[in-house]
């Protein structure tokens, strides 16, 4: 079982060199080895989550322990990497499938699938990473491998927008290391398990490095502080890399990491707790104020993913700060149920909605919602899945988005925070207004005559969003009492336990 | 505790550069100092007074030695490092293609 875990890194980094090697014998071989693998990856994932709620651990080299001491590398995987495992093959399987017929537009096709996988493998990686350096390498596989994709198509501004990108995420990563060297100094130990038993009892020290990991991973997830490179780079990448960024990027390498850091290796304390939860809110405010004035559909798609990865932190860090508070265990479960279950919703509808605002651009050569027009009698099926995406994000039911919305509300009222729960309801209403406005000025009104020869997007592109709006609404099942204990209530478990998490890891 | 400081203070001239220098190979230059201090600050923190080099040999088979992980960990880094500024710079170049500058006043499309 646990022999499997290195697979996610291993099949990806094999597909990406394998598609730059063949490429040249066998044409088109790179787009069919990158959905077979990642066919192969979601089915794997689905195995795990269903044979095995506990935590796996895989030794790399098979060294045993020393003296007690870890020494060999951890790849670790337990109930909430398994979901991020699913959802990183789910809306990857989706983006390559949507792939097909966009990359016809590029000259070098071969090599935009290998980046991809590339992403891919340094994203698995991050997740299934039980030591702090590795993960420091599988973020910095990830991050090259998107910087170069987000300028793929070599213009003006899609250079610009990774040059941004890339200094920030430069600086990021750095301000991520010299965190890595402070903990290093301080506890002799790179393993994420090992360093909870060593961490000194200084609260100083565990502040400053609190601080240094939140400003580092609070850029790669862009909270409100730290998010100007986000709307840049997420909407001048090619749209299929957009859903991926926005979809699955920021929360593999950005939030999911907070999220392990901050429950499992540093012990939860309120201070950190109520930091968390207000970045989360400002996120939440901030990002919607800017997105509902955005006339660029895919720069309105990427401001309000802050506003959502705000719904996300603010979910984990009520939970954070019921269990510093000494509150009622089942609230603190409940918060976190929220925040997980909104990133894996968040996933789905985000990524629907980039794929639709590509398939826009893709027939119509512009994404100005002022040009745009009446493209519902043209391009049905982008139209509905658009709607379905729309309703999910402002958390309309029976779509997920409404369930998850629902919890984080529930667990904030019952945790006593009312004025986050009276944010939450406030930015989902702005919410909805301003998916209306993208709605009734893409798809309502009358049609610019120049696009009256248009036709719906290509059936690759058209099957890939059909199979994420019918997404949107299976993931509402996953709040269903007998499939929550499945897939959500495994992860809540994990960050329920905090710290104990390194004896079991240790243990193994 | 000097060189911790001289790591510190060459950090801080890093980001300084990096937020307010206006031309692209300075900010990407200031990013460099920026990596090398912390690389240079995982030296030091592995460092033993008076430690060998790590390798058991007929030389050096008594300790102390120094701790070879920050080591292992900044040859990682330099690898990594490497990588992101051929990007950078090869971002850079193609910039120049289209604007004519290096100058970040002057390459401004994206906004709102």
């Amino acid at each position: 079982m646990s022999s499997m875990i290195p697979l996610y890194v291993i099949i990806p980094l094999a597909v990406a060199f394998l598609t730059v090697i063949l490429s040249r014998l066998f044409n088109s071989l790179g787009k069919y080895l990158l959905i077979s693998s990642l066919l192969y990856l979601t089915g794997l994932s689905f195995y795990f989550i269903l044979q095995s709620p506990q935590a796996v651990v895989y030794r790399v080299g098979g060294f045993a322990d020393v003296l007690n001491v870890p020494v060999a590398i951890f790849l670790v995987a337990d109930g909430l990497t398994f979901i991020l495992l699913l959802i990183i093959s789910i809306v990857g399987l989706m983006a390559a499938l949507y792939s097909f017929s966009y990359t016809k537009q590029y000259t070098s096709e071969e090599k935009y699938y290998a980046l991809f996988s590339l992403m891919l493998a340094g994203m698995y990686g991050v997740v299934i990473a039980g030591d702090i350096f590795n993960l420091f390498v599988f973020l910095e596989i990830s991050s090259i491998a998107s910087y170069s994709l987000v300028a793929f198509s070599i213009d003006k501004q899609q250079l610009e927008a990774t040059f941004k990108y890339q200094v920030l995420g430069g600086v990021s990563s750095l301000i991520i290391l010299l965190a890595i060297g402070f903990i290093y100094w301080a506890t002799g130990t790179l393993n994420i398990a090992d360093i909870t038993t060593q961490l000194p009892k200084d609260k100083t020290f565990v502040y400053f490095v609190s601080v240094l990991l939140l400003g580092g991973f609070g850029l790669k997830a862009a909270l409100v502080p730290f998010h100007s490179w986000l709307p840049d780079a997420h909407s001048s990448a090619p749209s299929p890399i957009s859903a991926m960024l926005s979809g699955v990027l920021i929360k593999a390498i950005g939030a999911y990491v907070i999220i392990r850091l901050f429950f499992n290796m540093i012990p939860v304390s309120y201070e950190i707790a109520m930091t968390i939860t207000v970045l989360g809110t400002l996120s939440m405010i901030i990002g919607v104020f800017l997105a509902i004035g955005q006339w660029d559909l895919k720069r309105l798609l990427a401001y309000s993913s802050i506003s959502q990865m705000g719904y996300v932190i603010v979910g984990i860090g009520i939970g954070m700060l019921v269990l510093a508070t000494g509150g009622k265990d089942k609230v603190a479960a409940l918060a976190i149920t929220g925040g997980l279950f909104h990133m894996l919703n968040h996933s789905i509808f985000k990524g629907l909605l980039f794929l639709n605002a590509g398939s826009i651009e893709y027939r119509t050569g512009t994404r100005d919602l002022k040009r745009l027009g009446g493209l519902s009698e043209k391009m049905p099926v982008t139209s509905g899945t658009s709607l379905v995406a729309s309703m999910a994000i402002s958390g309309i039911p029976p779509f997920n988005g409404f369930f998850s919305k629902v919890v984080i509300v529930f667990a904030a009222i019952q945790a006593q925070y009312y004025w986050l729960a009276f944010i939450s309801i406030v930015v989902n209403i702005i919410t909805l207004s301003t998916f209306t406005k993208a709605q009734k000025y893409a798809f309502n009104g009358e049609l610019p005559s120049k696009y009256n020869k248009i036709n719906e997007s290509p059936f690759g592109m058209s099957l890939s969003m059909t199979l994420m709006a019918v997404l949107c609404i299976v993931m509402s099942f996953l709040i269903i009492p007998g499939v929550r204990e499945i897939f959500l209530k495994p992860a809540v478990d994990v960050l329920m336990e905090t710290t104990k998490y390194s004896s079991k890891v240790l243990g193994l | 505790m000097t060189i911790f400081l001289l790591c510190f203070l060459l950090f801080m001239i890093g980001l300084y550069g990096v937020i307010l220098q206006r031309n692209l190979i300075k900010i990407i230059l200031s990013l460099a100092i920026m990596e090398y201090s912390v690389y240079m600050f995982l030296i030091v923190i592995g460092y033993v007074r008076g430690g060998n080099v790590p390798i058991i040999s007929k030389f050096y088979e008594h300790g102390p030695f120094v701790d070879p992980l920050p080591q292992a960990l900044v040859l990682t880094a330099i690898v990594i490092g490497l990588a992101t500024k051929a990007l950078l710079l090869s971002v850079a170049i193609r910039l120049y293609k289209y604007y004519g500058t290096f100058d970040i006043r002057t390459i401004h499309d994206l906004k709102g």
